[in-house]
C-alpha cells in the first residue's frame, strides 16, 4: 500500500516537475525549430506511454497486492492483444521516426546559397576563415601551416589568396543567411557547439565534415566544444556576434585577407632584414 | 592440483537405461521423458584449500569470485563517482582536484562500471552461478577453463588498478578512449596510463571469451532431461543471448585495443592522421579515427545489451514468482530477447550522429534503433500484464523490480529522443546523455543486480536477508536515484556539454548551479546508502534467518537442490527430470501456487496447465 503511494507520487512529482522546471532550453536562435518540436512530440508521446505505464504498474499494487487464497488468473498468452500492442507501438514509434528523418534530410542538405565558414580548431581553441570576394575558400593542408600561414592555405591556390581570416575565437554572422560551417581540426576531435543554434558537429582531423544553421536573432552567443579533446576540453570556448547586414558588412571590411597577410609579413621580414643589415653593418 | 581426479564424481554414471528407470515411465507415457544421451561429466572435487576455494572449478564458486571482484571494482567506481559530484556540485571543496584528475576519474568511472562491474557480475556472477543450475546440470561443461576465465579476469582488474599508480595515473581519455587525444600529450594517463587500459581490456576479453564459451556450451549441451530451450527461464534466455553477443562484441574490442596500442608503442596510423602538435608535425599520417568510433561502438552497443538482456530475464524471473503467476507471453518474451540481440549489431552508429561520418548513415541507423524500441516496448508490456491479475508479494525483491521497471521505462523513452538522429543533434554530448544512459543502463540493471542479490541470497548463504533493511537501502537507493537523473536531463535542455571539469559562468550554468547541489548531494546519499546492504549481508551471514529449502516457492531447478545451499555437483544422486516451463504458478486445480519444474503431468492431471 505504502509502495503504491510512493511510486504515484514518483510519477506524479516527475510531470509537475517537467510543468514547473525552470531548467528548460536556452531560446532558439536559430532555423532548426523543426528538432525542437520533434523533441516537444516525442515528450507528449514518449512521456504519455511513461506515465500510462507506470499508472498501471501502480494500479496493479494497489489491487492485487498478496492475500491469501486470491485467485490468480492463469493465462501464458494472449495472441490478440500481443498483437494489438505489437502494431500500436510500431505505429507509435513510426510516427515519431518520420519527422525526425525529415528534419535529418534538411540538416544534411545544405542550401546553396549558404555561406562557407572554415572553422579550425586545435588543443585548444578556434580561429576562422571567410571566403573573399570569388566565393570559394582555398584549400589547405596541416602540413602548410606555419606563423606565416596560420590556416595552412596551399599558397598555390588562387581562390586562397583572398579569404578573409580571424585569427580570433570570435565570429561574427549576419542575420537571416544560411552558414555552412565547415569544420577541421589539426589534432583531435572536437566540436563547434552553440546551444542557442541546436546544430552540432564534430571536427575530425584528416578530413572535413560540415553542418548548416541559418542564424536569425542578433546577439551573442557562447560557443562550447562538445567533443571531449584533452585536459583543456571545457575551457575551449569561443564567441558567435549575430549582426545585422550593415553591422556585418562593416566588420567585414576590417577584416584581413590572406595575400595582406603574406604581404604583411613579408614586409615585415623586409623590414627585419634591412634592420638585421643596419645592425651588421655598424657592428662592422 | 596434487588431488587425485574423482572419475566418478561421487555419483554414479549413469547408463540411459537405468535413467529410464528412474524417471518410472515408458514410452508412451504421460510422464515419459528421453533418456540421456550421454554418460553424466566427471567432476574435480578440491580438497585443499587452495583448490576449494581459490583456484577452484565449481561454477558456484567462481559466480561468487566473479560477484566479489566485481563488487569491489565497483565500490572503486562509486567513490570516483563521488568525486566527480563534489567537484560538479561544490567545486570550492575540490580544492584538491585538478581538471587532470577530473578527467581520470570519468574516465574509469565509466570503464569500470560498464564492463568491469556490470558485464562481469551478470555474466560472470549471476551466469556462473545460475546457468548449472537452472538447467539442470552438475556444473559448466568445461570447469577448467572456467578458473582461468575468472583468473584472466582478476588479472585484468589488478592491471586497471594498477594504472592508478603509474607515473601520469591512469588514463583521463573518456571511457570511449577515442584517438587521438587517447595517446597524445593532451589527455592525462597518455602514457603508461591508456596501455594499462589497453592491456587489461585485451586480458579482460581473452578471460571472457573462456567463460562465455562454457556459458554457450553449457546451456546448448548439458541441459538436463526434459529441459528444452523452449523450457528454459528467461535467466537463462538473457545471459545466454548476451553471451552470443559478447562472443561477436568484444572481438571488436579487442581488435581497436591492439591497434591502439600498435600507433602508441610502433607509431603505426591505424587511427592516426597528419597531426599538428605545438608546432610540430607528428609522424603519424593516414589513420582515421572514426574507424576506431565504427569499432569501438560496433563492441560498444551490444554491450550495453549484454548488460540490459540478462537484466530482462532476470526481472522477468522475479516478477514471475513474486507476482505468483506466470511470465505473461513467454514466447514473446524469448523471441524478442533473442531479436533484440540480432537487432543490437544493426544499430551501433547511433553513438554517431554527429562524429563527422557520412551522414547520410543517419536514416538508416535511426530507423534500425527505433525499430528496436519494438520488442523492448513487448517486455516492457509483458512484464505489467504479469502483474495484472497476480497476487504480487510486495517484498524487497518486488520494490526493486518495480523500481526496475519505472526507471528502464523512463530511460527507454530518452532513448527515443537520442535514437530518432535529429533530435540527438541538439542533445548529444550533453547531460540529457549522460542522464539517459545512466537511467536505463546504470540505475535499472542495478535494481535488477539488488533484486537478484535479495532473491537469490538464501540460495547462496541459507539465510534471508533482513527485509527492513531491505525495503531501506531501496527506498533510499530508489529515490536517491531517480532524483539524480530525472531532473539531470534538464541540464541538457539548457545546453550544458557532459565532461566539463568546470562551467565558469556560463549562462547555460549559471541557472543549474542549485540543481547541481541537489544532484550531488543526492549522489553522496545513494552511494552510502549501498553500505546498508553490505552491512546486511554481514548481519545476515552471522545470525539471519535460515532460508530452508526453497523459500520463495519459486518452481525453478535452482530452488530444489538436494542441499541448501547446493554442493558442488548440485543435485545429489540423480539430475533431475524436467517436465514443465518454470512459470507454472496459480495453476488453476493444483494445490499449492506453485508447480515445480519437475512435476511429472501425471501428478497434476486434474489440473489445468496450459503450457509444459
Amino acid at each position: 500500500m505504502h509502495a503504491g503511494i510512493i511510486f504515484l507520487l514518483v510519477i506524479v512529482g516527475s510531470i509537475l516537475f517537467h510543468i514547473f522546471t525552470p531548467w528548460y532550453w536556452t531560446d532558439i536562435a536559430s532555423n532548426w525549430q523543426g528538432m525542437d518540436d520533434t523533441i516537444t512530440l516525442t515528450f507528449w508521446v514518449g512521456g504519455g506511454v511513461f506515465v500510462a505505464v507506470c499508472l498501471f504498474m501502480v494500479y496493479c499494487v494497489f489491487k492485487f497486492s498478496y492475500k491469501e487464497g486470491r485467485t490468480v488468473e492463469y493465462k501464458p498468452e494472449d495472441k490478440k492483444l500481443e498483437r494489438i500492442l505489437t502494431w500500436a507501438t510500431t505505429l507509435g514509434v513510426a510516427a515519431l521516426l518520420a519527422p525526425g528523418l525529415i528534419i535529418w534530410n534538411q540538416y544534411v542538405n545544405v542550401p546553396k546559397n549558404a555561406l562557407e565558414v572554415d572553422v579550425m580548431a586545435w588543443q585548444w581553441g578556434w580561429q576562422y576563415r571567410l571566403p573573399g570576394e570569388d566565393g570559394k575558400l582555398g584549400t589547405t593542408k596541416v602540413i602548410n601551416i606555419n606563423d606565416d600561414n596560420p590556416f595552412g592555405i596551399n599558397p598555390n591556390d588562387p581562390f586562397g589568396q583572398d579569404d578573409v581570416i580571424i585569427q580570433s575565437d570570435v565570429l561574427n554572422m549576419e542575420t537571416d543567411r544560411p552558414i555552412k560551417i565547415l569544420l577541421r581540426s589539426v589534432d583531435v576531435l572536437h566540436n563547434w557547439y552553440v546551444p542557442q543554434f541546436r546544430a552540432k558537429m564534430d571536427a575530425v582531423p584528416g578530413t572535413i565534415t560540415f553542418y548548416w544553421f541559418e542564424p536569425n536573432k542578433v546577439g551573442e552567443y557562447e560557443v562550447l566544444c562538445a567533443e571531449y579533446c584533452g585536459v583543456g576540453h571545457y575551457a575551449m570556448r569561443g564567441s558567435v556576434i549575430v549582426q545585422s547586414k550593415q553591422d556585418y558588412n562593416s566588420w567585414l571590411n576590417e577584416q584581413e585577407t590572406f595575400s595582406e597577410l603574406v604581404a604583411k609579413q613579408n614586409k615585415l621580414k623586409i623590414e627585419e632584414n634591412k634592420i638585421a643589415k643596419k645592425i651588421n653593418l655598424n657592428l662592422n | 592440483m596434487s588431488d587425485e581426479i574423482e572419475n566418478k564424481s561421487g555419483y554414479q554414471t549413469q547408463s540411459s537405461e537405468t535413467m529410464n528407470e528412474y524417471s518410472g515411465a515408458a514410452v508412451g507415457d504421460v510422464d515419459y521423458v528421453r533418456p540421456a544421451e550421454i554418460p553424466e561429466q566427471d567432476l574435480y572435487h578440491g580438497h585443499t584449500f587452495l583448490t576449494k576455494w581459490v583456484f577452484c572449478q565449481d561454477a558456484k564458486v567462481i559466480g561468487v569470485q566473479y560477484f566479489l571482484t566485481a563488487v569491489f571494482t565497483g565500490i572503486v567506481g562509486l567513490i570516483l563517482s563521488w568525486l566527480m559530484r563534489l567537484q560538479l556540485g561544490f567545486p570550492e571543496l575540490a580544492g584538491f582536484m585538478t581538471a587532470e584528475h577530473y578527467y581520470q576519474f570519468v574516465t574509469m568511472h565509466g570503464m569500470i562500471m560498464v564492463v568491469y562491474f556490470l558485464t562481469a557480475l551478470f555474466l560472470g556472477g549471476f551466469g556462473n552461478y545460475l546457468i548449472p543450475l537452472m538447467v539442470g546440470a552438475r556444473d559448466m561443461v568445461f570447469p577448467y577453463v572456467n578458473m582461468l576465465s575468472f583468473w584472466m579476469f582478476f588479472v585484468a582488474v589488478a592491471v586497471l588498478m594498477a594504472s592508478f599508480f603509474v607515473p601520469g595515473g591512469p588514463t583521463g581519455s573518456g571511457w570511449t578512449l577515442y584517438p587521438p587525444q587517447a595517446i597524445l600529450d593532451g589527455t592525462p594517463g597518455s602514457g603508461a596510463g591508456i596501455l594499462l587500459m589497453l592491456i587489461s581490456l585485451s586480458l579482460f576479453v581473452i578471460g571472457f571469451t573462456m567463460g562465455g564459451l562454457n556459458y554457450l556450451i553449457t546451456i546448448l549441451q548439458a541441459r538436463t532431461r526434459g529441459m528444452t530451450l523452449m523450457r528454459m527461464p528467461l535467466t537463462v534466455w538473457g545471459i545466454f543471448t548476451a553471451t552470443v553477443l559478447a562472443m561477436l562484441a568484444f572481438p571488436a574490442l579487442l581488435v581497436s585495443s591492439i591497434m591502439m596500442t600498435l600507433d602508441k608503442v610502433l607509431g603505426t596510423s591505424f587511427f592516426m592522421p597528419t597531426i599538428l602538435k605545438a608546432g610540430e608535425v607528428l609522424e603519424y599520417g593516414g589513420g582515421s579515427p572514426i574507424l576506431f568510433q565504427h569499432l569501438f561502438w560496433f563492441f560498444g552497443h551490444p554491450e550495453v545489451y549484454i548488460v540490459a538482456l540478462p537484466a530482462f530475464g532476470i526481472v522477468s524471473d522475479l516478477i514471475s514468482v513474486h507476482a505468483r503467476k506466470n511470465i505473461f507471453g513467454y514466447r514473446m518474451m524469448v523471441w524478442a530477447i533473442v531479436g533484440i540481440g540480432a537487432l543490437s549489431f544493426f544499430v551501433w552508429a547511433h553513438h554517431m550522429y554527429v562524429s563527422g561520418m557520412n551522414p547520410w548513415f543517419g536514416f538508416f541507423f535511426a530507423s534500425t534503433t527505433l525499430i528496436i524500441a519494438v520488442p523492448t516496448a513487448m517486455k516492457v508490456y509483458n512484464w505489467i500484464l504479469t502483474l495484472w491479475r497476480g497476487n504480487i508479494r510486495i517484498n524487497t525483491v518486488m520494490l526493486w523490480c518495480l523500481g526496475f521497471i519505472v526507471t528502464f521505462v523512463n530511460g527507454g523513452i530518452t532513448g527515443i529522443f537520442l535514437g530518432n538522429v535529429s533530435v540527438d543533434v541538439p542533445l548529444s554530448d550533453t547531460y540529457f546523455v549522460v542522464a539517459h544512459f545512466h537511467m536505463v543502463m546504470g540505475i535499472a540493471p542495478l535494481m535488477v543486480i539488488m533484486g537478484a542479490v535479495y532473491h537469490w541470497f538464501p540460495l547462496v548463504a541459507g539465510r534471508m536477508l533482513h527485509e527492513g533493511l531491505g525495503k531501506w537501502h531501496f527506498w533510499i537507493t530508489f529515490l536517491g536515484a531517480y532524483s539524480i537523473y530525472f531532473p539531470m536531463h534538464y541540464l541538457g535542455f539548457i545546453g550544458v556539454p557532459r565532461r566539463y571539469f568546470e562551467m565558469y559562468d556560463s549562462p547555460y550554468m549559471t541557472s543549474g548551479v542549485g540543481l547541481n547541489e541537489f544532484i550531488s548531494l543526492a549522489a553522496f546519499i545513494v552511494g552510502a546508502a549501498q553500505f546498508i546492504l553490505i552491512y546486511n549481508i554481514i548481519k545476515t551471514l552471522k545470525t539471519g534467518k535460515p532460508a530452508g529449502k526453497n523459500p520463495w516457492k519459486a518452481n525453478s531447478l535452482e530452488w530444489h537442490t538436494s542441499t541448501v545451499p547446493p554442493e558442488h555437483g548440485n543435485f545429489g544422486e540423480r539430475l533431475p527430470v524436467v517436465h514443465r516451463w518454470a512459470y507454472d504458478y496459480s495453476v488453476p486445480g493444483a494445490k499449492e501456487d506453485f508447480m515445480p519444474q519437475t512435476t511429472p503431468p501425471s501428478e497434476v492431471s486434474n489440473t489445468e496447465v496450459e503450457k509444459t
